[in-house]
């Protein structure tokens, strides 16, 4: 297979060229993909964190359905969101389908369910932790959720990072929602999809090997961020 | 004590900024695009490629389009997502007039479909112009075939074609008869994977860049004719619907500068569609 070869000089390049469509499309795609994850962060952390220190009755069901959730086909929830959206559904009147806003909200509930499932695990082990501290002292509600997420904060990051590969790796709910329209919704997934069909399988892969690259980028910017930050805090 | 206190504040950013980021993209497209709904053979040979900028220079109009199989793109016409449709199934589009989803239907272009397989031609079809006698006799011979089975143009085209040949090929979905349920170059892909015959048009062949050591192998039958139609999803049933820019498209794509781009378009020296708008419209 001389196309693996081939693959890595087109991936070499693209990047070495800086690409203007490849730019575009590499920065639409972090751009949607970040956007779903704060959003999917802000939803997530505060569900899992309620999920991890409340006692209510239903409680274990609704871990089952959380946890459950993690494993959404991405293709369920493109569709789930393009019969929303679309103008004959219940939300046509916003003409969100065809544009990232749409792809955003698919993101969105395809990695709020990883975020808050993971975190709840994460806050809920802490805080078992701590119980006999909050017991001791009657720390108020609020404040023993805000100091479980601050003291989880490093592993949180990890949960983050695991929502931000599901977002940026998804090509199922994006293509059915964004519609890969070149130069508006064409992101790096939906781009080695459309390169695949058309048979062109070295760019394809060169693609597939720069959207690597970028999540090794991601990762080990937001590594770094939290070596100094471990750092800082125990200095 | 004092960090906790910053963590709300960080969260509140962080949402804060992507509340930002959210609103700051564009939240629909501009009043001067369209949304064309239209297929993977057109879109893949990159003939809008070749045509949209010319449109859009002319009339400063940006074209959008999603390219999905004519099934698809005709459904999705129909919930009134997209201005104008660009597909080829004749049959379905005059239906989608009839039950008043379009204004109405022309002619616009033809290209014609292919059977492609490998080299070594295991039902000995190679050369032949008669399409029916080739599908019987990749039917005896058992030869592998993949159809698209996605309910696209090429689909409907592919199941009239066995029909006319009267050979009834679902039985032997799953054997021989292979159905990939995907698009035009995931079939192919699959096809050339498993040394199997298939259906495609053939401007998505000459663009096609996996083709192994596949040729055509049929070529020329009448029965092989490709019309693609154009029509303006019907603004009476979604009143979104541009129709004046839509009408832009669809007059400018008529018109004989547009019939000339369509014919310019060449791929490694080959014409991949014949403009014949005006012949005949319905």
């Amino acid at each position: 297979m001389q196309d693996f070869a081939e693959a890595f000089r087109l991936a070499f390049g693209l990047v070495g060229s800086a690409d203007p469509d490849l730019i575009e499309i590499v920065v639409l795609s972090l751009r949607v993909s970040f956007t779903a994850l704060l959003i999917s962060c802000a939803i997530g952390l505060t569900l899992g964190a309620f999920l991890a220190i409340a006692r209510f009755p239903g409680r274990g069901a609704l871990l089952v359905l959380v946890n459950a959730l993690m494993g959404l086909p991405p293709v369920v929830v493109g569709l789930f969101v393009y019969m929303m959206l679309s103008r004959a559904g219940p939300l046509g009147v916003m003409q969100l389908l065809y544009t990232p806003t749409a792809m955003i909200i698919a993101q969105t509930i395809l990695i709020t369910p990883i975020i808050a499932a993971l975190s709840r695990q994460v806050i809920e082990d802490l805080n078992g932790e701590y119980a006999d501290f909050f017991r001791s002292v009657s720390v108020p509600m609020a404040d023993r959720l805000w100091a479980l997420l601050w003291d989880a904060r490093f592993s949180l990051l990890t949960v983050a990072l695991a929502g931000f590969g599901r977002a940026v790796a998804e090509v199922g709910a994006v293509m059915i929602v964004g519609g890969n329209i070149d130069h508006l919704t064409r992101v790096m997934t939906t781009a080695i999809a459309l390169e695949t069909s058309k048979g062109d399988l070295a760019l394809a892969l060169a693609l597939g090997i720069i959207l690597l690259g970028i999540a090794l980028a991601v990762n080990a910017a937001v590594m770094g961020l939290k070596t100094q930050a471990v750092r800082h805090a125990y200095a | 004590m004092k960090m906790k206190r910053i963590f709300p504040l960080a969260l509140a950013a962080a949402l804060a900024g992507g509340l930002t980021l959210a609103l700051s993209l564009p939240a629909q497209a501009d009043d001067t695009s369209i949304i064309l709904q239209s297929t993977t053979s057109t879109a893949n040979s990159g003939l809008y490629d070749h045509l949209l900028p010319k449109f859009s220079e002319k009339t400063g109009i940006t074209v959008n389009v999603v390219a999905v199989g004519t099934g698809q793109a005709i459904k999705n016409a129909q919930n009134g997502d997209g201005d104008v449709l660009l597909v080829h199934a004749k049959p379905a589009e005059e239906r989608f007039v009839a039950d008043g989803f379009g204004v109405k239907r022309f002619d616009v272009m033809y290209n014609d479909f292919i059977i492609v397989g490998p080299a070594s031609d295991p039902a000995g079809i190679a050369g032949k112009s008669d399409v029916a006698t080739a599908l019987k006799a990749i039917a005896e011979s058992q030869a592998v075939f993949t159809s698209r089975g996605d309910d696209s143009g090429t689909h409907k085209k592919e199941k009239a074609l066995w029909t006319a040949a009267g050979v009834d090929p679902s039985e032997a979905s799953g054997t021989w008869y292979r159905e990939t349920g995907s698009g035009m170059g995931a079939t192919l892909n699959a096809a050339v994977g498993m040394d199997a015959y298939a259906l495609t048009d053939r401007g998505t062949w000459i663009a096609f860049k996996n083709k192994g050591d596949f040729k055509i192998v049929v070529e020329g039958d009448e029965a092989l004719f490709n019309q693609y139609g154009v029509i303006l999803v019907n603004p009476e049933k979604h009143a979104h619907v541009k129709a004046e820019e839509g009408q832009a498209f669809i007059d400018w794509i008529l018109s004989a500068e547009g019939q000339q781009a369509i014919a310019e378009y060449k791929l490694d020296g080959q014409q991949l569609f014949f403009p014949n708008a005006g012949k005949e419209g319905s």
